[in-house]
């Protein structure tokens, strides 16, 4: 497969086809937007968080295919999950964009469809692409109220 | 004609094609070499040294600006200010003109078209003294809609600022119909000059403009030296930018007076080797014929933009060939500019993706990004067809079937 093959797998080309979890959260208890200074790239993330978990997780993103495929495969990954597993999902993808991961076939299965991205660590100036929904995540996280 | 021997960093990579000339241009050896032999023969601190070398630094230092200035068509010299680029030489006269000259109520506008540096010094002066900021809209075919210009100066109006050239789409701007409309309303007059000065006669003198700003490592020259040029009266009644050595006559102390143009514009030990290299590289670019220049770009442009019409769900934004510079502005139906990007780099294509430091544009265009192909004079038909060749590919990778 070629570097390129490898950074546009199917997945990815699908995602940002057809994005899962797209759209507007109605409810949402939380919600933050990231933005590429360098290219103009914006995404925003709304949450619903209940119980330490992310009951609920939508998106909208205007950018390229790594970012919007990243987006639509995070809210997909974090979904159901508490605040603390996404945290640890977030570094473990961080760890695969950047090389610092290189999965064995039972890690990539673990990983599921975020799999996909680990070409990005070939491609240096795509990293942030990859990561930017990520951090927005992380900035809606910090802004949930906490838990009473 | 193959001037790619002429550009060592070319010369040693036959299998790129480098479009991004409108970022910066890549350096004829004559300009290496003309550094390299500053350094080696010349180099010492110019204006002070009471010795030979620092006498010769100084003189190569006053030929390169006597070189940039007949480049630019200034007749007055000591009018042209040497700065670190565009970047710094519009921020000189939005702050040391601006903050004498510009008070609440009054109205500064820019266009729509400009870039970053043209636009943001001007908005932060009208926010900083309670100025109007007005932006001038565009027509449907993105040049500079003139009438909405007339209908927006008044008698209040202390700046128009507008590009030569737009970066982003490469549109030539008719700087004297711009500058008559400004005059009519008694407005300084400033023009950025950085995507003009490496691709067409500027002629400074005949352009009736009261600053004139350029870059030189968009023109062959190395980076971290440009200009601005200004009218004589203007630049004499205007405070100084920056306070150091060089720029000073006598420091009191309770007060300092200025030295003469145009070394009060230029604080500090100045950049001597970058404007021995832009000299060269005006001497280069003066090699060719600077009609020659825009000639052999306008024909790639046209020879572009002919191709990538012919792709499907490709566009082309900015005017017709005729009217632009070697600026190729478009997007790809279902590829993000990005991905572009990075699909033509590995088949040895460098396009810029992205809001070409021109967001107000952006905006106004309806996108947030787009990919940019921009010509120079080592650029061939060759890179054209790289270009097409990688975009087709970039199509079909992106239009395979997935899930």
């Amino acid at each position: 497969m070629s570097d390129l093959q490898d950074l546009y797998q199917s997945i990815i080309l699908d995602h940002n086809r057809r994005p899962r979890n797209y759209g507007a959260l109605d409810e949402a208890t939380s919600r933050a937007e990231g933005r590429n200074p360098l290219c103009g790239d914006e995404v925003a993330v709304e949450l619903k968080v209940e119980h330490d978990a992310i009951a609920d997780v939508r998106f909208t993103a205007s950018g390229c295919a790594v970012s919007r495929a990243a987006a639509s495969i995070m809210t997909q990954a974090v979904k159901g999950k508490s605040v603390t597993e996404a945290g640890h999902l977030f570094s473990q993808f961080h760890d695969l964009v950047t090389g610092k991961l290189k999965p064995t076939p039972d890690e990539a299965r673990k990983l599921g469809e975020m799999a996909a991205f680990s070409g990005v660590a070939r491609f240096p100036v795509r990293v942030k692409c990859a990561s930017m929904p990520w951090h927005t995540l992380q900035a809606a996280l910090r802004k949930e109220p906490p838990a009473p | 004609m193959n001037r790619r021997a002429d550009f060592p960093l070319l010369a040693a990579n036959p299998g790129l094609h480098y479009l991004d000339s409108a970022a910066t241009s890549q350096k004829p050896r004559v300009v290496l070499d003309a550094m390299r032999g500053y350094y080696e023969r010349d180099n010492a601190n110019p204006h002070r040294g009471a010795y030979d070398l620092s006498a010769r630094a100084t003189e190569r230092y006053h030929d390169a600006r006597v070189t940039v200035a007949r480049f630019l068509g200034v007749a007055d010299m000591d009018c042209l200010i040497f700065t670190r680029g565009t970047t710094e030489a519009l921020n000189l006269v939005a702050t040391a003109w601006g903050r004498a000259n510009v008070g609440a109520g009054d109205e500064i506008v820019v266009t729509a078209l400009e870039h970053h540096a043209n636009f943001v010094p001007w908005q932060q002066l009208a926010l900083a003294t309670g100025a109007v900021f007005h932006v001038c809209p565009l027509t449907d075919d993105h040049h500079v809609d003139l009438a909405a210009l007339r209908a927006l100066v008044t008698a209040r109006t202390k700046v128009v600022a507008f590009n030569h050239v737009s970066n982003a789409l490469g549109t030539v701007n008719p700087v004297r119909e711009i500058a008559a409309i400004a005059r009519g309303v008694g407005a300084l007059v400033v023009c950025d000059g950085a995507q003009a000065a490496p691709h067409l006669q500027v002629g400074f003198d005949a352009l009736d403009v009261d600053f004139y700003a350029f870059s030189g490592h968009k023109m062959c020259g190395p980076m971290g030296i440009g200009g601005l040029v200004g009218r004589r009266p203007i630049l004499e009644a205007m405070p100084p930018y920056q306070f150091g050595g060089d720029m000073i006559e006598f420091v009191r102390d309770d007060h300092s007076t200025w030295n003469v143009l145009p070394h009060k514009f230029e604080a500090g030990t100045p950049n001597v080797a970058d404007a021995v290299g832009l000299a060269a590289a005006c001497d280069y670019l003066d090699g060719i014929g600077m009609d020659a220049v825009l000639e052999h770009e306008r024909a790639l442009v046209r020879l572009a933009t002919e191709r990538l019409n012919g792709i499907e769900g490709l566009r082309v934004y900015g005017p017709k060939p005729s009217e632009r510079s070697g600026v190729v502005s478009f997007t790809m139906e279902g590829v993000h500019p990005h991905d572009l990007a990075t699909i033509l780099d590995q088949e040895g294509v460098c396009i810029r993706a992205g809001h070409h430091c021109a967001q107000p544009l952006m905006r106004r265009l309806n996108v947030t990004s787009t990919a940019r192909a921009s010509f120079y004079v080592y650029s061939d038909e060759s890179d054209v067809d790289a270009l097409v060749r990688a975009l087709e590919k970039a199509k079909a990778l992106f239009a395979e079937p997935v899930g």
